[in-house]
């Protein structure tokens, strides 16, 4: 008890009060003994300390330290400002003033501007070929380039990431290669997964980037837990996960934001806003009205004006929440490519140098549908998503960028375009024709070594193979 | 031996850890001569293999400050510290996906669960996390870590603190699932399960962590371990084969007792692994016998016993002289009253009729 005190502010002052009205407690208890009536110490003890005005007392339960208050008042559910959003180029990809351009040179620049053409084009290929019965399924990353290879640049080879599924471009800068990609796409006996997940489930043991997962934010306390690890044997690393709107509803957003914060585990949450789970919007997916939102879009574009006198404005996002669990955290406009590079550092520098978690919510928009089992029209106009697609196009901003700086000339683009189409295609017919998987890897890998069961199993089934039309299974 | 000096009042302020330096530790030595309780079992192997290897670590509710909720762990947190013994907020789902992720960056985690009924919360994790990602990554994501518990019936607890899961995780490819009885069999499949790159789900029960076994020196050594998948014939026989599983064991042992006072050689194995299954053993010793007895406390649909009676009637069809008999918790529920309870679950007494049965010896 003698401790509590003096954890208060002003403690010397106050530790002379509170010790004052726990004196006369120990006072009123002795009191009791020797008259031996409980009610009346009580009211003793509570007269003492109602001597001391209420705003004197501070608020000495385990579960908070705070000042009392005589005034009821509740907590809004909305602060008066939404939190704003750091950017650096305005949407035509020109520096805003007063801005502090990261340390980008035009090497890296490009090298970033070369990963976004890539993963753009290999995304619309790609979703043409599961159009075409070539692959059963695919997902893009349309809209979302600039966050995807921005944060992965702010990265080193030695920070781990936990993915959701949207985030290829961060394995794409990493190094893995299209080959890589369309093997694992055509699930074909190259493929680093061997054919055991479906489509986009990448993953790279060697680029530090953990197998796609399907259930949603599965990966939030696994990134914990393997930032623990880090933090354990002491590695310049962090650990990194993705995921998006949707999956902040998640109990697992919870206990990894809780947990990462509790344990002080050097993990990055960045949280892709786009806007869309499936087809449940924003607004639905999280609570809240910005009335100051509202009026802004009655003024200003009267075309809009019954849709959002239909919808409410979705409330402030998921970084409010960060604050909840103790946790620092940042909104950036995730389509300024400039600016998650620049956030991403810095959170990672937190992480790493003070071993802290950090919440990032990169705003953005997903113009591709949720997946080839989606068609997104059935929910949002088709204005909308042509409107992101051209004018709002993050690969075309950081483009005007570094036009701007004459990093960058029609020719390259013509070039790059061109070249990246030819490799994506090249890549897509090759892991076509490659084989399937074989038999041998059936069975192994359920456990580190292939147990009596699995080899009986095999057997059996390589018997019936053979007794049977070669169409049941190749070698 | 001192007695540890314990200052209770520590548990009372918010922040606990900053504490724990205060707090001398009990002497955790197991009780002297040749016995061990299993729960001290438990204890050793956990110490011993923490002392070992620097990348096993405890993780759960209550296993640090409070000495484990079942004192499992006790002493951990005092001679490991506070990054290595992690008392986990409130969130099963959350804790055993941090487990996992530590398994993948390669740490070795025990997470423990306050019971198996609460590992539902976290079931996902445990398949979909755990015992499926060295398959679905092409074999280079390797997850070892442990999962263990209380797990099954104890008493007066009601149907949300009384299910058994080995049948369940039992049928899982990937899990590897282990039920010890003896403290013999907590020490080594303990210590066998936390050196296993794969990831076990190790089920214990609570009524047993008081047990009393004998041990030999060879399994105090800290280098015993018993092989997942490998049962043990717990009492030899001739006319009956008697098969269970944690504290149906030590049922079945002493039916085996009654069945011998009236000339019925009962032979009695300790499953001791449910994933893999030992089918060998379970398989020769029908061949000896003919008969089979397979009991369970957990429910009867899908059970383990099921598996047992497909595995024996696949393999020893023509050995059979009569059906396999199977006995398992009422398929209910588990009600709270005491003799309720008593009836939804197997007693000696219907190891005992099943067994006379088998031999053609009552109805």
């Amino acid at each position: 008890m003698g401790l509590l005190p003096l954890l208060l502010r002003g403690a010397p002052k106050r530790f002379l009060r509170a010790s004052g009205s726990y004196r006369s407690l120990y006072e009123s208890n002795s009191r009791r003994r020797r008259h031996g009536t409980d009610a009346a110490a009580a009211d003793q003890a509570v007269n003492s300390r109602a001597d001391h005005r209420p705003d004197d007392q501070m608020l000495d339960f385990p579960g908070a330290k705070a000042a009392f208050t005589s005034r009821m008042e509740f907590i809004s559910p909305n602060a008066a400002e939404a939190v704003p959003c750091f950017r650096i180029l305005d949407d035509l990809g020109r520096a805003l003033d007063g801005s502090d351009i990261p340390e980008v040179d035009s090497s890296l620049a490009v090298k970033m501007y070369h990963t976004m053409v890539r993963l753009q084009t290999f995304d619309s290929i790609f979703y043409e070929a599961q159009r075409q019965g070539r692959i059963s399924f695919y997902l893009t990353n349309i809209g979302e380039e600039a966050l995807n290879v921005a944060s992965a640049a702010a990265l080193t080879k030695d920070d781990v990431v936990f993915p959701q599924y949207r985030e290829h471009g961060v394995l794409m800068w990493r190094g893995f290669t299209l080959d890589e990609f369309a093997n694992q796409c055509f699930s074909n006996e190259a493929g680093h997964g061997k054919g055991r997940q479906m489509p986009i489930h990448y993953g790279s043991e060697k680029l530090n980037y953990f197998t796609i997962s399907s259930p949603i934010a599965t990966q939030l306390p696994h990134a914990v837990g393997a930032a623990y690890g880090l933090k354990m044997d002491r590695k310049n690393a962090c650990a990194v996960t993705y995921f998006g709107d949707g999956g902040s509803s998640e109990g697992d957003f919870h206990a990894a934001c809780n947990f990462a914060a509790v344990l002080e585990a050097p993990v990055l949450f960045v949280c892709r806003n786009n806007g869309y789970a499936i087809s449940t919007p924003a607004c639905e997916q999280y609570k809240g009205k910005h009335s100051i939102q509202l009026l802004a879009f009655v003024l200003t574009t009267s075309q809009y004006f019954f849709l959002f006198l239909n919808f409410d404005a979705p409330g402030d996002g998921i970084v409010v929440r960060g604050r909840g669990y103790g946790m620092t955290s940042i909104r950036v406009d995730g389509n300024d490519a400039l600016a998650v590079f620049k956030a991403v550092s810095a959170a990672r520098k937190l992480a790493v140098e003070q071993s802290k978690p950090v919440l990032i919510e990169a705003m953005t928009y997903r113009v591709g549908h949720h997946s080839t089992s989606d068609d997104s029209t059935k929910y949002r106009s088709g204005e909308e998503i042509a409107h992101w697609r051209s004018v709002r196009d993050p690969v075309l901003r950081f483009r005007r960028w570094l036009e701007s700086n004459a990093w960058w000339s029609v020719e390259d683009e013509k070039e790059l375009r061109g070249a990246a189409r030819k490799e994506v295609i090249s890549a897509m017919n090759q892991a076509e024709k490659k084989n399937k998987p074989p038999l041998s890897e059936l069975f192994t890998d359920v456990y580190d070594t292939l147990p009596r069961n699995l080899l009986e199993q095999e057997a059996t089934l390589r018997d019936t193979v053979s007794k049977n039309p070669p169409s049941l299974a190749p070698h | 031996m001192l007695p540890g000096i314990v200052r209770s009042s520590s548990r009372h302020l918010p922040c606990r850890r900053s504490l724990t330096k205060w707090m001398s530790v009990r002497n955790l030595a197991a009780a002297s001569g040749d016995q061990m309780t299993v729960r001290d079992a438990l204890n050793s192997a956990i110490d011993e293999e923490m002392a070992a290897d620097p990348k096993v670590f405890v993780m759960g509710e209550e296993v640090g400050e409070y000495q484990g909720a079942y004192k499992v762990t006790k002493g951990l947190l005092q001679k490991y510290g506070p990054d290595r013994v992690l008392d986990t907020p409130i969130t099963e789902a959350g804790f055993t996906g941090i487990g996992v992720g530590a398994a993948f960056q390669g740490l070795k985690p025990i997470v423990e669960f306050m019971t198996f009924n609460f590992a539902m919360q976290a079931i996902d994790h445990i398949i979909n996390s755990a015992a499926k990602t060295y398959y679905m990554s092409g074999g280079q994501i390797s997850v070892p870590i442990v999962f263990r518990g209380p797990n099954g019936a104890a008493a007066g607890v009601g149907a949300q603190h009384s299910q058994c899961f080995a049948a369940w995780y039992g049928s899982c490819p990937g899990l590897k699932v282990v039920t010890p009885y003896s403290a013999e069999d907590a020490r080594g499949l303990l210590k066998a399960a936390i050196r296993d790159p794969d990831p076990v789900v190790f089920l214990e029960n609570e009524l047993l962590y008081g047990e009393n076994f004998p041990v030999s020196s060879q399994v105090r050594d800290p280098n015993f371990t018993l092989p997942i998948g490998k049962a043990k014939v717990e009492r030899e026989g001739t006319d009956v084969t008697i098969t269970a599983f944690s504290k149906m064991v030590g049922f079945a042992l002493k039916a085996a007792d009654e069945l011998a006072k009236d000339g019925i050689k009962a032979e009695v194995i300790n499953l001791r692994s449910i994933r893999p299954l030992d089918r060998e053993t379970i398989n020769a010793s029908v061949r000896k016998t003919y008969r089979l007895v397979a009991v369970e406390e957990g429910w009867p649909q899908h059970g383990v016993c099921a598996e047992v009676c497909a595995s024996v009637q696949e393999e020893s069809f023509d050995y059979l002289d009569a059906p396999i008999e199977r006995i398992s918790g009422a398929d209910i529920p588990m009600p709270y009253a005491a003799n309720l309870e008593r009836l939804a679950l197997p007693q000696i007494e219907d190891i005992v009729r099943a067994a006379k049965r088998a031999c053609y010896r009552s109805k």
